[in-house]
């Protein structure tokens, strides 16, 4: 993961929904995609307030993947004085392929895999636009 | 407000950066999913920050192990900070130290070795759930 990463994309990893799985996955997903232009964070860093992690989120842009309304990851940026550049909701993306029914916290079934590398498509068109 | 007998509230770091924190995310869902599905709950950590007062007041509601990834201990910080203070605590790091041969380094999907891990650190999980629970009943006779 490169330290000099020009995105921190932060998911909420919920742990009680297969849908937080998703934002996990698909963080990662991205991150595989652009090595040397994303990154991620514990999300819990900033929930305890820890200064580094604080800077980082402030000097970096942020994409926060949530996989619920309760917007954990970006409330939690935003609350950090965060620059939150863009937000995916896994629902709005599942909500436009309503086919999926991705199941599993452990290890996703393979409609929540589809469905992360739906909305790691999102997040890295994000990027690109940032980029370009 | 009474509080419940039945119930432990187990809270993960999940810390995304670290192959620790999958496996306090893995240990914590087998434990709610196969080990004591019937006596334990949780709540995504951010929501102390991102959530209400209801959710702030998990910690008060049900008494809790924290599973964190790492010495920072987020979960256990937050949990002390925005909600209430844990009964335990466990941290995957000193699980993981009695396997210096097992390398961590899977953030999206733990290896087999990596999953023993996750496997034990949910068997150290269990076995709180089991004291509170019998702390409980013994007072409540």
């Amino acid at each position: 993961m490169s330290e000099d990463a020009k995105v921190v994309v932060i998911p909420c990893s919920g742990i009680g929904k297969a849908l937080g799985k998703v934002s996990r996955t698909a963080t990662y997903k991205v991150i595989e995609e652009k090595p040397k232009i994303a990154r991620t964070l514990c999300l819990a860093l900033l929930t305890v307030g820890d200064k580094g992690a604080g800077k980082l989120v402030s000097d970096t842009p942020c994409i926060a993947i949530d996989g619920c309304p309760n917007q954990c990851s970006a409330k939690n940026i935003l609350a950090s004085k965060g620059k939150l550049l863009a937000e995916v909701m896994v629902t709005d993306v599942l909500k436009k392929n309503r086919g999926l029914k991705p199941q599993g916290v452990i290890e996703l079934n393979e409609d929540g895999l589809k469905l992360a590398g739906l909305v790691a498509k999102e997040v890295v068109d994000k990027i690109n636009g940032m980029v370009e | 407000m009474a509080l419940p007998t039945s119930e432990v509230g187990i809270i993960s770091c999940s810390g995304e950066e670290i192959p620790e924190g999958t496996i306090a995310l893995v240990a914590t869902r087998l434990v709610l999913e196969k080990l004591r599905p019937d006596k334990t709950v949780t709540i995504c950590l951010p929501l102390f920050l991102a959530g209400d007062k209801n959710e702030r007041d998990f910690a008060k509601v049900f008494p809790t192990i924290t599973v964190d990834g790492c010495e920072k201990r987020c979960a256990q910080i937050a949990t002390s900070n925005l909600s209430g203070r844990p009964a335990y605590s466990i941290v995957v790091t000193d699980t993981a130290k009695k396997h210096p041969q097992v390398v961590l380094k899977s953030c999206e999907r733990l290896t087999e070795d990596e999953m023993k891990i996750a496997e034990e650190v949910a068997e150290e999980i269990a076995a709180k759930v089991d004291a509170i629970l019998k702390r409980r009943s013994a007072k409540t006779g």
